[in-house]
């Protein structure tokens, strides 16, 4: 019989043998009975001759028994009725610890969803980002962080590596679909050949978009989401064949992508193939992000060594036209920096992600603490029984098990409570969290959250547990003195442990809080700035894309932009107009180049780069940024093509020195351009977010000669309407606007329709987010603590009622003696305080790259939060100390 | 047999020479029931009440066997070993 099975047999061996004994008593009763003995004296007998029935079924029992695991059983059972009988105690520990380990588990599944699970595509650690560094172009860290490839790198990496299986480009877009529903603006995914390849994921349904879709001059396929065919085909498997209207061209369905499939992080309705032309394509043309798989063996070094041979190939393969210099990118120094595919989803969110799971994991240290204060103060009371228990034989690994085992039961039951605590705190991280989080949709709690509340759980029930056992458990004399002790003073020895506890619970709240302040002093300090624009939440923002399949001509494209701007002012409450290529901080790319100064010969001939903006007449009026010297440009600059642009302050400053002087200064972006006249010079805007730099701007009208070439007329087809009216982020509003839109054209999508105020707080998400958690902390952290320093100040007033009262009869003041437990608490804080601040030095330096505008030693709030730590732990002290008043000291010694 | 048919039928066949206590009785039979020398089903007493009846396996009865054989020879060492002592003496 294997031991299982014999285990879950036991009742039925206990019954037979109840069974047997009873009837082996019964038969003895019988036959004495028979010896004419009387019933009862009968009965008496046999049980007396039998022995003792209880033991002798305990013996008998043990043999079916498990000794171990028997008295575990009865020990938890112990545990059990323990804390039963006093509920709101176990409640408490269990709550606190549930909240503790619940808040961690939910930070700890977020971490390893985006940090720590690889990539949902098959051997992930292949997959790389082709980031390119340029660190000889100036100007373009302003405003990029990295040199995006053009077309032609593409081609010359995707025929002339050595170290890919495959290499991909793409770009987010958008398109409009009509002839479905209303006309609808999707977000598309442009990708080249080999993107799918790279990521490998089969088509759900249909096939994968192949060579011949990339054909420039007939349009190729197309391939939907999962969640788009869901959306609009009601996942109807017959859509594959059909044909949609994509930008007012027909386009074959090629497919559908699994559920959950990104191209990189990029969640996409439609994967549109790019068409890209060998023949037409030039060096420039920096736009495109790449993606690729390399050969099995083959290491990053490796593949950069292998890109930076690639671009010398890319450079004496390609042109920028005729009479050009095909090697002048050598002076930008371009290189190979590949990063594995989940640092470029990941990004900077890492470190807000660390910073939030060591701030949780500090609050569960701290809570940890109070329920090991909490335990001490039960331990203590329970000092006789142990002292009775050891007295009667129980073996010092025997109390040892039986405190820590219950410390491991709490720890369990508040982790079990902890994954429900987790499943409603994830749901929070999830809507509080940085809406651009990456790999959000992937978050949920797995095994791995499970497996980390378990040895959470377990770790810290053995981390509370200990103390007690530590101070419980010694020795068997020292705990029969113990028991002897009952209304001596041992305070000073019983109590160091609970001050250690206290110690160590104002350096981590101390820490804690000091990161929060830091935080929202940041916070504070980037409302300060001015963003460059003006009342964002009376600013309502829409995108809309004119496509050259809709209508060919850019004067007409304008005359139809120029149509909505005053049909959307006419709207009640509209009081002004505008669009411009970008909005600040929306994420959209216009363009960048160098510009060239009349009268300015570059040294090095190496200009910076400017990032270029391409904007209507009005549109700085409704943003609100301000005008700083000249003027805007007119609807008559505009369709006069008036050889006319805009400059930011700061590049006014750099070139010209001031905003007026510049006015009436010409630049053009290349030498066949004519020379533009500065018309106006614009405030500096912060396009990236406000905790990054204003990047010198140059902004043209949105329709120009030269856009695509001299001589040839552009248009900006793909532009934000910016709409000022008190009636922003009103749905009536919004309607009204597709109304406006629709009275023009009736197959314009709109797009994005957020207000600014949505825009702007987005760009502060990563802040506010890494805020409001370290604020949470810092305040449990707060609570935690001064609840510990009452706690301990309101034990040694009960423990030293004995002393107090010979203080008092001996004539000492209320005050004093209040006084007296008031500094032992401040004494606590002082050296905790002391410990925190040196914590707090060394850890904030970790924090560093999420502060903005002040120092990771602000000594502001190095100085303000031990302040008002001080004065907390003071009134926490207080309260408890004034109970020493109402201690009598008659009665405090008749106690004894 | 049930538990105190056996006492009574040791105690007989003993000629009250062997008497076996309760308190090793039970204790042994439920170690011979673990190691399988034993089964036990429900059965009726002589008195017609509800008892567990015991009965020797295959198992119990080689076991048996091989402790009779070698009880003898233990005996037979003991009966040797006194033989021995009585010759010297006498």
């Amino acid at each position: 019989m294997s031991p299982f099975s014999r285990f879950f047999s036991r009742n039925r061996r206990y019954d037979d043998l109840s069974v047997s004994i009873q009837e082996h008593i019964d038969e003895r009763i019988d036959e004495l009975m028979e010896a004419a003995m009387p019933r009862d004296q009968a009965e008496r007998a046999a049980r007396r001759e039998f022995g003792n029935v209880t033991l002798l079924r305990e013996r008998s029992r043990e043999v079916w028994q498990w000794q171990g695991l028997e008295s575990l059983r009865v020990d938890l059972k112990h545990i059990g009725r323990r804390l039963r009988r006093s509920p709101g105690f176990a409640i408490t520990l269990v709550l606190t610890l549930a909240i503790g380990i619940g808040a961690n588990t939910a930070v700890f599944s977020v971490l390893n969803s985006v940090l720590l699970r690889p990539l949902p595509y098959p051997e992930p650690q292949q997959l790389v980002s082709l980031h390119l560094d340029a660190p000889g172009a100036p100007g373009l860290a302003e405003f990029r962080s990295e040199l995006r490839l053009s077309a032609s790198m593409y081609f010359t990496f995707a025929t002339h590596n050595r170290t890919f299986q495959s290499v991909g480009v793409w770009g987010p877009g958008t398109a409009s679909i009509t002839g479905i529903a209303q006309p609808e603006q999707v977000n598309t995914a442009q990708i080249s050949s080999g993107v799918l390849e790279t990521l490998n994921i089969p088509a759900f349904t249909g096939q994968w978009l192949t060579a011949a879709d990339q054909d420039p001059h007939a349009p190729g396929r197309v391939m939907l989401s999962y969640g788009y065919w869901q959306r609009r085909f009601g996942g109807d498997p017959g859509v594959v064949g059909r044909t949609i209207s994509v930008n007012s061209q027909p386009r074959v369905i090629a497919g559908v992508m699994p559920r959950g499939f990104k191209v990189v992080s990029y969640d996409f309705d439609l994967l549109v193939p790019m068409g890209l032309d060998p023949v037409k394509e030039q060096l420039a043309g920096f736009a495109y992000r790449g993606i690729a798989r390399l050969e099995p063996g083959v290491g990053i070094p490796q593949a950069n060594a292998d890109v930076a041979r690639l671009i010398q190939v890319w450079m004496d393969s390609w042109t920028n036209g005729p009479g050009s210099d095909s090697h002048w990118y050598v002076r930008w120094k371009i290189t190979p920096a590949l990063l594995p595919l989940k640092e470029a989803v990941v990004g900077s969110i890492h470190t807000v992600l660390w910073v939030v799971m060591a701030t949780i994991g500090v609050v569960m240290l701290i809570a940890c603490t109070n329920v090991a204060n909490l335990l001490l103060v039960r331990a203590d009371t329970r000092q006789q029984e142990l002292a009775v228990r050891s007295a009667l034989g129980a073996g010092r690994w025997r109390i040892a098990r039986e405190l820590l085992l219950e410390s491991l039961t709490l720890g369990l039951l508040g982790g079990v409570v902890g994954v429900g605590v987790a499943g409603a705190g994830l749901r929070l991280l999830t809507a509080v969290g940085p809406g651009n989080l990456p790999r959000l949709s992937e978050v949920s709690l797995d095994g791995w959250s499970v497996a980390f509340t378990l040895i959470l759980s377990l770790v810290s029930g053995l981390l509370f547990g200990a103390i007690p056992v530590l101070r419980y458990a010694p020795s068997r004399q020292r705990l029969t003195l113990l028991g002897a002790m009952r209304t001596s003073n041992v305070s000073r020895e019983r109590q160091r442990g609970r001050n250690l506890l206290v110690v160590s619970q104002v350096a981590m709240a101390l820490v804690l809080l000091i990161g929060a302040v830091l935080m929202i002093r940041t916070f504070l300090a980037m409302r300060n700035v001015d963003p460059g624009f003006s009342d964002p939440s009376s600013l309502q923002v829409m995108r809309l894309t004119i496509s050259e399949t809709l209508v060919r001509d850019p004067l007409t494209t304008v005359h139809m932009q120029n149509n909505i701007l005053d049909k959307l002012a006419a709207i009640p409450g509209v009081s002004s107009t505008g669009f411009a290529a970008s909005v600040p901080m929306s994420g959209a790319e216009p363009s960048w180049n160098e510009i060239l100064v009349e009268g300015k010969i570059e040294e090095g001939d190496n200009p910076p780069m400017r990032l270029f903006n391409y904007v209507s007449p009005g549109y700085f009026h409704t943003a609100g940024t301000k005008i700083v010297a000249g003027r805007d440009f007119s609807w008559a600059d505009m369709y006069g093509l008036r050889p006319v642009g805009m400059v930011s302050e700061s590049l006014a400053r750099e070139l010209w020195g001031s905003p007026q002087s510049a006015i009436g200064k010409h630049f053009h972006e290349w030498d066949s351009m004519p020379w533009q006249e500065v018309i106006g010079v614009v405030q500096d805007v912060r396009e990236n977010g406000v905790d990054q730099v204003s990047p010198s701007t140059v902004y043209w009208p949105s329709m120009g000669h030269d856009l695509f070439g001299p001589g040839v007329l552009g248009a900006w087809r793909s532009v934000y309407f910016a709409i000022r009216s008190n009636r922003a982020g009103t749905q009536a509003l919004i309607n009204e606007m597709q109304q406006a839109v629709w009275s023009v054209n009736a197959n314009l999508p709109v797009a994005d329709i957020s207000t600014m105020q949505d825009i702007y707080g987005e760009s502060m998400a990563r802040t506010s987010f890494t805020l409001v958690m370290l604020a949470i902390a810092a305040t449990m952290a707060l609570a935690l603590g001064i609840l510990g320093i009452y706690g301990v100040i309101s034990y040694a007033v009960s423990q030293r009622r004995r002393e107090i009262g010979i203080r008092m009869a001996l004539g000492a003041k209320k005050s004093e003696l209040a006084w007296m437990f008031v500094r032992s608490a401040l004494m606590l804080t002082g050296i905790g305080m002391a410990v925190g601040l040196g914590a707090a030095a060394m850890l904030m330096r970790l924090m560093r790259t999420l502060l903005f505008g002040i120092s990771p030693l602000d000594p502001v709030t190095f100085t303000a939060v031990p302040v008002a730590l001080v004065a907390a732990a003071a009134l926490a002290s207080y309260l408890p100390a004034r109970r020493t008043a109402a201690v009598d000291p008659v009665e405090a010694l008749r106690a004894e | 047999m049930h538990g105190y048919a056996l006492v009574k039928h040791i105690q007989q066949v003993s000629n009250d020479l062997l008497q076996v206590e309760e308190g090793s009785l039970y204790p042994a039979l439920q170690r011979m029931l673990k190691e399988g020398l034993l089964e036990s089903e429900a059965g009726i007493s002589a008195k017609g009440r509800p008892t567990r009846i015991y009965r020797l396996t295959a198992a119990g009865l080689r076991h048996l066997e091989s402790e009779v054989v070698s009880f003898e020879r233990m005996f037979a060492g003991f009966a040797r070993v006194l033989a021995a002592a009585k010759a010297q003496e006498a």
